[in-house]
């Protein structure tokens, strides 16, 4: 189908259309200079915004954990189900939907692409079952290899070449994207009811330590040429005073960086804590922010907690059994063989709650006083801080200090008190909700054809019913989160799925993976295959046979080969 | 008004021959169901006034939610009567399913205000989660009676069958008649003569015991010394 969409306001970072009234024309899914008005279908986005499909670096939507979350919480889905309609299947869940309901929801708010970031690469087949059912959104998985036995092996000993082989072949043979990095070190130490204290504490069994990991998976994900920087969920996450390892863990490979960034900090806000103890618990937003306003190797996305009931979920273990501890709720906590762990838990983050308030606060402070909007990202961990649903809200907060100093007086005093929200005055603006939600996200995943609207993009198109010329978002931030709440129109592929909130066609999108394998020469890939053969019949419980995905098992796979990537 | 046929939506007086006048003032409402209604569910679900009286068995979930009013049935209902009330009266002339006042699956929040009366039996975990409120039994209940509550009160008048009270934080539950076996967490306190329940004396003797301590509960349950011979070895720790 051919569609031209007239008259909008036009929000396109990457090209650096700032709030244009223009036309966009796609054709055969892709976005075209121009195409025959007679034959296409023409959308008049007149009084509203376009934007590139948004993309989310960072949500736990499909796999292991999140489907464990499901089973262990049946009133999750009690309070929140959707009825089947003729064109979309029904499901239930407000923090973990199911599958088919997590895809309209994010096409509903006009979202096209999502990452899930935490994958056992043991349950890569059941990961990418749910990825396929999921509707309408373009996937990508990260496999988990911060704590993968092998790693830890290669990287005591220094092999970084043999290290690097084996991470590829387990990116080829999971059909992930990225190289994820959870609380390196710790998860193995909780295998053996330890966690590791600091970035020089040595991984109890391998003597490898959390430093050596993350520089060392650096230095694989440059020689692999992945096209996203290693994403870590840093050491100490949770706990008071661990802004200090979050600066470490950045500061490591400062020395690696080169034009591009080369770490992701991801859900950046439950690794800014400052304080000895939870009743001394502060903000340690200000630090990071001006270590990253001064260095530019580092992207980080928010983890902004909101006020609501949700599900916590987490390859890191200890941190799920601290929150056992703190809330006393049921949980789960799983050991993946020789790969990783994971625990998950239901959690309430209530307003009064001087730590949730803290929490609250420091993500926005984090997005607020990093300058750079290219290098900070909007999520919420979903549904670690809250179910992706409420990025609306979040919006509005970000566009409108009312809307923040509403929420302000709500929350625990002392909280508000020493909340640094109060002293800050920027809002975003249109241009940079773009950047946050879709542009930079894009970019940090060295997706070429996402999150722009030039010629050759996708066309996955967010139109949103809101006039940026009259609407101050300042003062009407309930118009902002109304008009992110529901897209007048999603797009996706040059089709249109959304309308006003309505799912009106149900597609299937398809799932990124880096072929990284082809990165290594012939030789070594032979001898990596020939090495996993042998280690397969002495570690794991599968047949190495089961344990790889072939590409036909995927529903749309798309192959990246990192050689010939080249960036936008 | 809409209700739900499976996954569709159809009105009301396509189901049920409606009969009478709408009335402004809830509390003046009186609402006569009858009919097969076993598979008919959430009948006065999130009621805060009025009263229904319903003559018949009914199926699910009946007075799911409810804050206020009362509930008659003049027959037997299916599991989850009165899941998760803050308040009001749900009265059942015949026999209720399991989780009767529970909390729903998943969940820690079961009934914390309002009275249920039944005057069969019960199945199991009644008053599982239970957080406050009353619930009178006069029939005989299934295993798991309480199993996890934190407030409230449970009486039985007749027999009850394995673990009353398992994980129980606090609140009270009295049993009347024979219990097949009750968990080893629970430490017997005294032996009481007679017992209150919502301000009604009931006479004893009765066992009490404190529990359950494996959870560092501290409810209280009160079992007929004179029905349970087989828990007369616990005196010996008096």
């Amino acid at each position: 189908m051919n569609l031209l969409i007239k008259n909008g306001l036009v929000y396109d970072p990457i090209n650096g259309v700032e709030g244009e009234e223009m036309d966009i024309a796609v054709k055969n899914g892709k976005i075209v200079e121009k195409v025959n008005e007679r034959r296409a279908k023409v959308i008049d986005a007149s009084g509203m915004i376009v934007m590139p499909g948004g993309i989310d670096i960072h949500t736990h939507i499909a796999g292991s954990e999140v489907n464990a979350g499901r089973l262990l919480r049946p009133e999750d889905h009690f309070i929140d189900f959707e009825a089947k309609t003729e064109v979309t299947r029904s499901g239930v869940g407000r923090s973990v939907p199911s599958t088919f309901i997590t895809g309209y929801r994010y096409a509903r708010m006009g979202y096209t692409m999502i990452c899930n970031p935490s994958m056992p690469p043991l349950e890569a087949r059941h990961t990418h079952e749910e990825l396929d059912d999921t509707p309408i959104v373009d996937k990508a998985t990260y496999p988990l290899l911060g704590d993968w036995w092998f790693v830890l092996e290669y990287l005591e000993k220094g092999l970084i070449r043999e290290c690097a082989a084996h991470v590829a072949w387990m990116i080829s043979a999971t059909k992930g994207y990225a190289i994820k990095l959870v609380n390196p070190g710790g998860v193995e130490a909780w295998g053996f009811g330890r966690n590791v204290e600091d970035l020089d504490d040595p991984v109890p069994n391998f003597g490898v330590t959390p430093r050596e990991i993350i520089r060392g998976l650096c230095k694989v994900n440059k020689m692999l040429n992945m096209p996203h920087t290693i994403h870590v969920h840093t050491n100490r996450l949770g706990q008071p005073g661990n802004f200090t390892t979050t600066l470490e863990t950045m500061e490591t490979v400062s020395d690696m960086a080169d034009e591009r960034p080369v770490i992701h900090i991801t859900h950046c806000q439950f690794s800014a804590f400052k304080g000895d103890d939870w009743s001394t618990l502060r903000s340690g937003a200000e630090e990071i922010s001006k270590y990253v306003n001064s260095h530019s190797h580092v992207t980080l996305d928010m983890g902004q907690v909101v006020f609501t009931d949700t599900t916590t979920m987490t390859a890191d273990g200890p941190w799920q059994y601290t929150l056992y501890e703190i809330s006393g709720n049921k949980w789960i906590n799983h050991d993946v063989e020789t790969e990783t762990g994971s625990g998950i838990l239901p959690f309430r983050y209530r307003r009064k709650s001087y730590v949730h308030a803290v929490m609250w606060s420091i993500a926005l402070e984090l997005a607020l006083l990093i300058k750079d909007p290219w290098r900070i990202y909007l999520t919420t961990d979903h549904p670690n801080g809250a179910p992706f649903t409420t990025y609306p809200r979040i919006i509005s907060w970000l566009m409108s200090q009312k809307a923040r100093e509403r929420m302000l007086e709500k929350i625990n005093r002392k909280a508000r008190k020493r909340s640094l929200l109060q002293d800050i005055d920027r809002e975003y603006t249109f241009d940079e909700i773009a950047i946050i939600t879709r542009a930079g996200q894009a970019k940090a995943l060295g997706l070429r054809s996402k999150g722009h609207l030039g010629i050759g993009a996708d066309a996955d198109i967010a139109i949103y019913n809101i006039d940026s010329r009259t609407v101050d978002p300042s003062r009407d931030y309930r118009k902002v989160r109304r008009a992110f709440k529901n897209a007048a129109y999603t797009i996706k592929s040059g089709r249109i799925v959304a309308r006003n909130g309505v799912i009106v066609e149900s597609i299937f999108g398809r799932t990124l993976w880096v072929d990284a394998v082809s990165s290594l020469d012939d030789e070594t890939a032979t001898k990596v295959s020939k090495d996993i053969e042998k280690r397969f019949r002495e570690y794991w419980t599968i047949e190495l046979e089961n344990y790889i995905i072939p590409e036909r098992y995927l529903r749309f796979p798309i192959c990246i080969q990192p050689r010939r990537r080249s960036e936008k | 008004m809409k209700v739900w046929e499976g996954n569709k939506k159809r009105a009301l007086r396509d189901l049920f021959e409606i009969d009478g006048e709408p009335n402004d003032s809830p509390r003046a409402i009186t609402l006569r169901i009858s009919g097969d209604l076993r598979k008919v569910r959430m009948i006065g679900a999130n009621m805060t006034d009025g009263k229904i009286i319903v003559k018949g068995n009914v199926g699910m979930r009946i007075g799911e939610k409810m804050s206020g009013g009362e509930i008659l049935v003049e027959g037997n209902v299916d599991s989850w009567a009165g899941c998760m009330m803050t308040g009001g009266r749900l009265e059942v002339k015949g026999s209720a399913g399991d989780y009767l006042g529970a909390s729903y699956r998943g969940s820690r929040k079961g009934m914390s205000g309002g009275e249920i009366v039944v005057h069969g039996n019960v199945g199991n975990e009644a008053g599982c989660f239970m957080r406050g409120g009353v619930i009178k039994i006069f029939g005989n209940s299934g295993g798991f009676l309480g199993v996890h509550m934190s407030g409230g009160e449970i009486v039985v008048k007749g027999n009850c069958n394995e673990y009353p009270g398992a994980g129980m934080l606090d609140g009270k539950i009295v049993i009347c008649g024979l219990v097949s076996s009750i968990v080893p967490t629970f430490t017997i306190e005294d032996i009481k003569e007679t017992v209150k329940v919502n301000g009604e004396k009931i006479m004893g003797p009765f066992y009490r015991f404190i529990g359950d301590i494996a959870d560092h509960g501290h409810g209280r349950l009160y079992i007929s010394k004179n029905r349970n011979l087989h828990l007369k070895s616990y005196e010996r720790y008096l």
